[in-house]
């Protein structure tokens, strides 16, 4: 496999969420959320019901990726940062730890300058708990070995079986 | 790479439909989405041009249910089969996690499912996987088409290693779901060997 796995441990699920949603009222935005860079939603907070977040995140991602494509085209390593502007909503999207997208959402309560400004703080923030989970996994890799027990072990024929039943 | 979450207890799996234009990667998708209860999908974004042709990749996120108490969710993906989009093909590769070969059954196309899945094999290198050790299916669509080429010829020229066949007509359906479960067994149970 060309990266390993991302797993989520409820620690820093919850750590992941306190940042975003103080993100969310610092930065005075209506949503906030995080994307893996192939598009799975980690956490969202904000006025999220009518806002199809699954299609968000895989767009988000093919954005980003197409943006990256772009940038080595030119020689550039990356564009940590991209803008969109609209009529009322704006979107404010960046890259964290190399491999997390940050998604900012605002309208004219709040300001470029004043989400730039709180990105950057949250980023730091996220940072961390990304190495930490990272170094988590391999730790937890190399200290179980062969004894570490997948919770997939057990998956059955009969258990992908009855997910195509319905 | 999939993505497993223990808080919310959720794994999310990418799988990629991959092949030669207009051999039908658009159209499986479209079946599913037809043909699948409302509270389990959600919407079919389709980037295409104005005639229809996918631009940069149509995605379908699907909620089949759960094994031992996670949730299982598939991001299906098509990329754009014509030859010139090599660029966004490399991208949507990107952490994936099973590929569904589409290959088109008329005898003229036997070329383009050649170059395709060499430029399958390509790019996925490029991305850091091996045809010969990912999840992978082929799926021979177009078979109520007149002119298509036989099945064991199109296994001569297309299997790759010991991976399941499936024959469809993806507008009709037969074969779509078929193919989909295929390349899901493979997925979960690539998930039991890595630990």
């Amino acid at each position: 496999m060309a990266a390993p796995d991302i797993v989520m441990y409820e620690e820093e699920f919850n750590q992941i969420k306190a940042i975003i949603s103080k993100l969310r009222v610092d930065a005075n935005s209506k949503v906030v959320f995080l994307v893996d860079k192939n598009g799975q939603q980690i956490a969202a907070h904000g006025d999220i019901e009518n806002l199809d977040t699954t299609s968000l995140a895989s767009l988000t991602a093919g954005n980003v990726a197409a943006t990256d494509g772009l940038a080595r085209l030119i020689g550039e390593k990356e564009f940590s940062i991209l803008f969109h502007e609209g009529e009322k909503d704006n979107i404010h999207i960046s890259i964290v730890a190399q491999r997390v997208i940050l998604v900012v959402i605002f309208d004219e309560r709040s300001s470029l300058g004043l989400v730039r400004l709180r990105v950057k703080k949250a980023s730091e923030e996220l940072n961390r708990v990304f190495a930490n989970i990272m170094s988590k996994v391999e730790k937890e890799k190399a200290a179980a070995g062969a004894a570490f027990e997948s919770p997939f072990a057990e998956i059955t024929d009969e258990d992908i079986d009855s997910l195509f039943s319905e | 790479m999939t993505f497993i979450n223990y808080a919310s207890r959720e794994i999310n799996c990418k799988i990629v439909y991959y092949g030669p234009g207009l051999c039908g990667k658009t159209t499986n998708l479209q079946y599913i989405y037809d043909k699948t209860n409302p509270t389990a999908k959600g919407k079919l974004i389709s980037l295409a041009t104005e005639t229809d042709r996918t631009l940069f990749f149509d995605f379908l996120p699907l909620e089949l249910g759960t094994v031992r108490g996670f949730k299982t969710r598939f991001h299906l993906y098509t990329v754009p089969g014509q030859v010139f989009y090599d660029a966004s093909r490399k991208l949507i590769l990107k952490g994936v996690d099973g590929v569904i070969f589409v290959a088109d059954s008329q005898v003229e196309r036997m070329d383009a499912n050649v170059e395709a899945i060499e430029n399958l094999e390509t790019n996925l290198k490029t991305q850091g996987y091996d045809l010969s050790a990912i999840p992978y299916v082929l799926q021979l669509n177009k078979r109520d088409l007149p002119n298509v080429a036989s099945v064991d010829e199109m296994k001569r020229l297309l299997v790759r290693k010991n991976e399941p066949v499936f024959e469809a007509v993806a507008a009709k359906g037969p074969g779509v779901f078929e193919t989909l479960k295929g390349v899901a067994k493979l997925v979960l149970a690539d998930l039991t060997k890595s630990s």
